[in-house]
């Protein structure tokens, strides 16, 4: 039986290489999110309408405190759902 | 000290038009009466579908004022606001230095594209 150091491959085999996350409002350089604007504020939350955490979306910690209170005001005038399913 | 704030209401979709342009006069009119508070933009976004029904009604028309006031006003603004049964829901923002620069960048962007069209 072959030992993985045995093993030689021709072409690199592909590994899912991380790619590392990254805030996309430092990197654009937004400083203000608008909590009119519902389809941009779509991208945080998931099919249920919950707030994604900042763990998945790569956002900073100052700037996931805005978008939760940009998701948490949009809810309230309606042009978000508090609760919802299949958003996307 | 003046801050710069910005209030969105709901008003319910069985008022007819006239009504509609009285209620809205109406907290203008309130905003301009006071001494020091004054109109710096509004927006008319029309009857919109709600997210979730409110009041058992599943439409409204949005209305946008952003204005300067006192921060004493705002109380008294947003008593009259609980008071009106035409209104659905309001909210009312103090704006920030980053806020005040978006909207402006933003109604620049409208006029432009209103030049060219």
């Amino acid at each position: 039986m072959a030992t993985s150091s045995e093993i030689r491959y021709l072409t690199p085999i592909a590994v899912d290489t991380k790619r590392k996350k990254y805030c996309r409002f430092k990197k654009s350089g937004i400083k203000y999110i608008d909590y009119k604007d519902a389809n941009f504020l779509m991208k945080f939350v998931n099919e249920q309408g919950k707030i994604l955490p900042r763990r998945l979306t790569g956002t900073s910690l100052k700037y996931q405190k805005k978008v939760a209170q940009a998701v948490k005001r949009a809810r309230h005038i309606a042009l978000m759902p508090y609760v919802g399913d299949l958003l996307k | 000290m003046l801050n710069r704030y910005e209030t969105v209401f709901i008003l319910t979709p069985v008022l007819s038009e006239d009504q509609m342009k009285e209620a809205v006069n109406k907290f203008r009119g309130l905003i301009e009466k006071s001494e020091t508070a004054k109109i710096i933009h509004e927006e008319k976004w029309g009857l919109k579908k709600l997210a979730y029904p409110i009041q058992k009604k599943s439409t409204g028309f949005y209305h946008l004022f952003e204005f300067e006031a006192e921060g004493s006003f705002i109380k008294d603004y947003e008593v009259a606001f609980k008071r009106d049964e035409r209104i659905l829901r309001f909210l009312t923002v103090k704006l920030d230095k980053h806020a005040i620069a978006y909207n402006e960048k933003k109604r620049a962007a409208k006029e432009k594209i209103e030049e060219l069209a």
